[in-house]
C-alpha cells in the first residue's frame, strides 16, 4: 500500500513536468502583462522539432535545443504581433496554436511518411532515466530509502530541471531587478515608461523566458516521457499548465503545487481501485470524464473567487501605446 | 553648484508644433522659465499644457520645434533623455505601481546589478536622506495602495528627486487634494525653490497661480498668449487670458426659497464588488427650490453613492423617497424607474455614462427617453420628433457646430456636456441629479451650466450636485454635505462657508476634532 502510495506520486511527478515548465513561462509572460494561451502550441511545436533533430542527430540535448528554438520563435511571433504591432493577444495565441497544430503533422508526414508520427528514437537520442547516487545502497533503509528510490531516484534529467526551474523563476520574478520591471510593465506600464524603461523591451525579453521555457516542455513529451512525436501529442496540456498558472495566482511555488494537484487527479484516474472507490459516489459512466474535466472546474472555481481570488495583473492584454 | 553659476534659463522651449491626427494640440509654442522659480502655466482643459509638459517630458514628440534645457540645446525622445538632463514630472494620474512598496516604486528603472535586495538597500539610505532634506517623510515600506493619495504625490515628489531631477513638472497636482494638502505641498515647493530647484507648476486654477508662482504663462487653444510676472497680475486677468474674453468669476443667483422635501435619502449604504464600503449611512434631504452639494475630494464614495441614488447601481440597502414614492432595494429600481419617478440624471462621466459617444446627436438626445411613445411609431422611431428635440436643444443650449448629425464624439468638452445638459432638462424633472457637471469643460460653457442649474433652481425644482471642485460646490449651492470616506462628515450653510471649514471635513476631521 505504502509501495503504490508511492508509485503514485511518482508517477505524479513524471506527469507534471511538461505543466511546470510550461506554467513557469506562462508567468513569464503574463506577469510582463502578455496574455500567452500559446503554450499548448509552443509544447507541441516543441515536441515535434525535439523529436525531430534527436532523431537526425540521435542527440536528445541537440533536440532539446531545437525545441528551444521553436518556442521561442513561436513566442516572438507572438511578441510581434501582440507588442509591437498592438494586436488581439488571444487572436495572436489562437494563430500559434493552430499553426503549430497544423504544421507539426504535414511536416512530420512529408519527412518520415508516418502518419504525423516521428521515427522510434533510440535509448541514445533520448531522456532515459537517471539512478541517483547510493539509490541502490539506501533502499533497504525504511520509509526515507523507499522514498528516495521511488520517488526522488530514477527520473530523466528533465524531472530535475524541471523542479529547479521553479525556485529560479521565482527568485527571477520577486527576487531580481528583472523581477521588478517584469512586474511593474505587467501592473503598470505607464509607470515604468516614465521612469525611462522600455516596455516593449522588457515585454519581449519575458517572453524569450516564455519561449524558452514552451519549447522544453514540448522536448519532454517527445524525447523523455515517449521516444517519438504523435499528431495532437500535447492534448491539451498547454491549456492545463494556464490553468495551474492561474489557480497558483501568477505565483511560482503555488502554480507549481497547482499543476502537481491536477497531475495527481490524472494519475488515480487510471487506477482501477480509485476507480472502485468512487464507483458507488460517482455515476461510472461519468467518473472519467469528471476526472478529466476537474482541472478546468478547479481553475472556474478560483477564478470564480471562490477559494481565495485569482487577481491577474492589471494590465494583462492591453498593449501598451503612449498616444490617446 | 553655486547660485551665480548657474544657467539663467532652466528651460527654453521654442516654435513646438504637436498635431493629433487633425487636432493641433500645441500651435508655434514657446516658453522660458528661469531657474529658481515657480513658474505657473494656466490654461483651461484642452488648451494644451499637458501636451507640451508631455512633449518636455519625452512622452510624445513634438512635430516640430527645439528644447533646451539649461541653456543647452537638448533632444528629448524619451522620459529616459528628460531623466538624464534632470528634469522629473508628477503626473496628474500618479505613475505608481498600487501593490508595490514605496521603496519599490522609487528604485524602479533605476536597479544595478541582477538582484534586487542590493539595490533596494543602497536606495533606502538616499531616500531617507531626500526625505529628511525635503520635508517629504513616508514610511518607505507601506505599500502604495494603502497610502492617501497625498502621501502617494510625495512618493511621485520623491521619486522624482531621487534620479537627481533639478527641474520638476507638476500635471494639475492639486486635483485630488484636500485644501490642506494643497497648502502642504506649496510649503513642499517653496522648500525646493530655496533649494535652488525649478518648478513648472501646470493648472487650471486661478487662486493656485496667485498662491504659488513666480512667473505664469497663459495658454489657450495650443497657444501660448501670455507670459507674466505673477505679482503683476490678477485673477481676472488671466481668466480674461485663459478664455479670450471677459468672464464672470462669481455666479449670481438670488436667495434659495426652500420647499418641501423632494429627494429624501434614508441610511444608504453600498458595498462594491471586491467587498469595500464605499457609502456608509448616509441620509440627507434635497428640497424644492434648493441645491445641495456634495463636496469632497475624488474618491471618498460620492460616484457610488450617485450610482445608487439614480439606479444605476441597484440600490442595496436603506431607502430613497422621490416625491410620493418609496424606493427599497426590494424593488430593484433601475435608471429608467428613477426617470419615471421624476428624476432627471447628469452623470459624471458624459463618455462612458451620458452619451454613446459614436452615436449622432440625434440619438442622442433622446438616450434614456427612448421608448417614450412620443418618439415611437407603430414600428419604427418617429425621425421627424427626434429631429425637433435635438434641434430645440442644439438652439437653446448654444451648442456648437450647430450640426444635429455629427457624432458625439465629434462635439468638444463643453458642447458635449450640454448635448446631455439639454437632453435632462428638456424633460422638466422634479429633481435633477448632477455629477461633475463642469469636468473638462470650458470656462465658456461652465458659465452657462451653471446659469442652467441656478435657472432649475429658481423654477422650484430641486437640485442635488456633487463635485470635487470646491469652487463649484461653493458658489451654486445653498447647502454644502461634504462626503469623506463614504460618510457624510458635516453639513454647512453655503452663505457662511469658507474653504478652511470645508477642507478639514474633507481631510475628515470635524471642528470638535480638531
Amino acid at each position: 500500500m505504502w509501495i503504490d502510495f508511492l508509485l503514485i506520486l511518482d508517477a505524479t511527478l513524471r506527469i507534471s513536468v511538461p505543466f511546470v515548465f510550461a506554467s513557469m513561462g506562462g508567468i513569464f509572460a503574463e506577469r510582463s502583462g502578455v496574455i500567452d494561451f500559446g503554450l499548448e502550441g509552443k509544447m507541441l511545436g516543441g515536441a515535434f522539432v525535439a523529436a525531430t533533430v534527436a532523431y537526425w542527430t540521435q542527440s536528445a540535448w541537440w533536440g532539446l535545443l531545437g525545441s528551444i528554438g521553436i518556442g521561442i520563435v513561436f513566442s516572438m511571433i507572438h511578441g510581434y504581433a501582440s507588442i509591437t504591432k498592438r494586436g488581439n493577444q488571444v487572436v495572436s495565441c489562437v494563430a500559434i496554436n493552430i499553426f503549430a497544430m497544423g504544421l507539426t503533422v504535414v511536416l512530420a508526414n512529408a519527412w518520415f511518411g508516418m502518419g504525423g508520427k516521428t521515427p522510434q528514437l533510440p535509448k541514445e537520442a533520448r531522456f532515459m532515466p537517471i539512478k541517483l547516487p547510493y539509490a541502490e545502497e539506501m533502499r533497504d533503509l525504511p520509509i526515507i530509502g523507499d522514498i528516495y528510490y521511488e520517488l526522488i531516484s530514477g527520473h530523466s534529467i528533465l524531472v530535475y530541471i524541471a523542479f529547479v526551474v521553479v525556485p529560479v523563476t521565482a527568485w527571477i520574478v520577486f527576487k531580481s531587478s528583472f523581477g521588478l520591471r517584469l512586474r511593474a510593465t505587467g501592473e503598470n506600464p505607464l509607470a515604468v515608461d516614465t521612469t525611462g524603461i522600455s516596455v516593449n523591451k522588457t515585454r519581449y525579453q519575458a517572453l524569450l523566458f516564455n519561449g524558452i521555457l514552451g519549447g522544453i516542455s514540448g522536448a519532454y513529451l517527445s524525447t523523455a516521457h515517449l521516444a517519438f512525436f504523435v499528431k495532437d501529442m500535447s492534448a491539451g496540456k498547454g491549456y492545463i499548465a494556464l490553468a495551474a498558472m492561474i489557480v497558483g495566482k501568477w505565483r511560482p511555488y503555488p502554480a507549481m503545487f497547482a499543476c502537481l494537484l491536477f497531475s495527481f487527479l490524472f494519475v488515480i484516474k487510471d487506477k482501477p481501485e480509485v476507480f472502485d472507490l468512487l464507483k458507488g459516489i460517482v455515476p461510472v459512466n461519468i467518473l472519467n470524464s469528471f476526472l478529466d474535466m476537474s482541472p478546468y472546474i478547479l481553475t472556474v472555481i478560483f477564478l470564480a473567487g471562490f477559494v481565495g481570488k485569482a487577481v491577474a495583473p492589471k494590465a494583462i492584454g492591453q498593449p501598451f501605446t503612449k498616444e490617446k | 553648484m553655486t547660485p551665480g553659476k548657474m544657467p539663467k534659463l532652466a528651460i527654453e522651449l521654442t516654435g513646438i508644433n504637436k498635431n493629433f491626427g487633425n487636432v493641433c494640440a500645441n500651435k508655434d509654442v514657446s516658453l522660458k522659465v528661469e531657474s529658481g522659480t515657480i513658474h505657473g502655466i494656466i490654461g483651461e482643459n484642452g488648451a494644451g499644457k499637458s501636451t507640451l509638459m508631455s512633449i518636455l517630458y519625452g512622452f510624445y514628440l513634438a512635430d516640430s520645434g527645439s528644447i533646451s534645457v539649461q541653456e543647452k540645446p537638448t533632444v528629448i525622445q524619451s522620459a529616459h533623455d528628460a531623466i538624464e538632463v534632470g528634469i522629473g514630472m508628477v503626473h496628474q494620474h500618479f505613475m505608481l505601481v498600487d501593490n508595490f512598496s514605496v521603496l519599490e516604486n522609487v528604485v524602479l528603472g533605476t536597479e544595478t546589478g541582477f538582484s534586487l535586495n542590493k539595490s533596494l538597500e543602497a536606495s533606502e539610505y538616499e531616500l531617507h536622506r531626500l526625505e529628511k532634506e525635503y520635508h517629504l517623510e513616508v514610511d518607505i515600506n507601506s505599500v502604495i495602495n494603502t497610502l492617501p493619495v497625498g502621501l502617494q504625490q510625495r512618493v511621485e515628489i520623491l521619486k522624482a528627486l531621487y534620479r537627481g531631477a533639478d527641474i520638476l513638472i507638476l500635471d494639475e497636482p492639486t486635483g485630488v487634494l484636500t485644501p490642506q494638502e494643497a497648502d502642504h505641498l506649496f510649503r513642499i515647493l517653496n522648500e525646493l525653490r530655496e533649494q535652488g530647484k525649478t518648478v513648472i507648476f501646470i493648472t487650471h486654477k486661478l487662486r493656485e497661480i496667485m498662491a504659488i508662482t513666480d512667473n505664469v504663462s497663459v495658454m489657450r487653444q495650443g497657444e501660448m498668449v501670455a507670459h507674466l510676472k505673477t505679482a503683476d497680475t490678477n485673477r481676472e486677468e488671466l481668466a480674461e487670458l485663459m478664455v479670450g474674453r471677459k468672464v464672470l468669476l462669481r455666479v449670481d443667483k438670488v436667495p434659495a426659497k426652500p420647499g418641501k422635501p423632494v429627494l429624501t435619502v434614508e441610511h444608504l449604504c453600498f458595498t462594491d464588488f471586491s467587498g469595500v464600503n464605499r457609502v456608509k449611512d448616509v441620509s440627507f434631504k434635497v428640497h424644492s427650490g434648493e441645491i445641495l452639494g456634495i463636496a469632497g475630494v475624488s474618491g471618498n464614495g460620492q460616484s457610488e453613492l450617485l450610482a445608487s441614488i439614480t439606479g444605476i447601481q441597484p440600490l442595496q440597502k436603506g431607502q430613497l423617497k422621490i416625491s410620493s414614492e418609496t424606493i427599497t432595494p426590494a424593488m430593484k429600481a433601475d435608471a429608467a424607474d428613477m426617470r419615471r419617478f421624476g428624476m432627471a440624471h447628469v452623470p459624471e462621466d458624459r463618455q462612458r455614462m451620458g452619451l454613446v459617444t459614436s452615436f449622432s446627436a440625434n440619438e442622442n438626445s433622446i438616450l434614456g427617453y427612448h421608448k417614450d411613445p412620443a418618439y415611437n411609431g407603430l414600428f419604427e422611431m418617429d425621425r421627424d420628433a427626434i429631429l425637433s428635440t435635438c434641434k430645440y436643444g442644439i438652439e437653446h443650449y448654444d451648442v456648437r457646430p450647430n450640426n444635429h448629425n455629427l457624432r458625439a464624439s465629434l462635439f468638444s468638452g463643453g458642447n458635449q456636456q450640454k448635448l446631455v445638459v439639454a437632453r435632462e432638462l428638456e424633460r422638466n424633472p422634479d429633481l435633477l441629479v448632477v455629477g461633475q457637471p463642469t469636468r473638462g469643460v470650458d470656462i465658456g460653457a461652465i458659465e452657462f451650466i451653471h446659469r442652467q442649474i441656478i435657472a432649475m433652481r429658481d423654477t422650484g425644482k430641486a437640485v442635488l450636485l456633487v463635485s470635487v471642485e470646491l469652487d463649484e460646490i461653493l458658489s451654486l449651492s445653498d447647502r454644502i454635505l461634504v462626503m469623506f470616506a463614504g460618510q457624510i462628515m458635516g453639513e454647512v450653510k453655503a452663505s457662511t462657508a469658507n474653504e478652511r471649514d470645508i477642507g478639514l471635513l474633507m481631510a475628515g476631521i470635524r471642528k470638535e476634532d480638531a
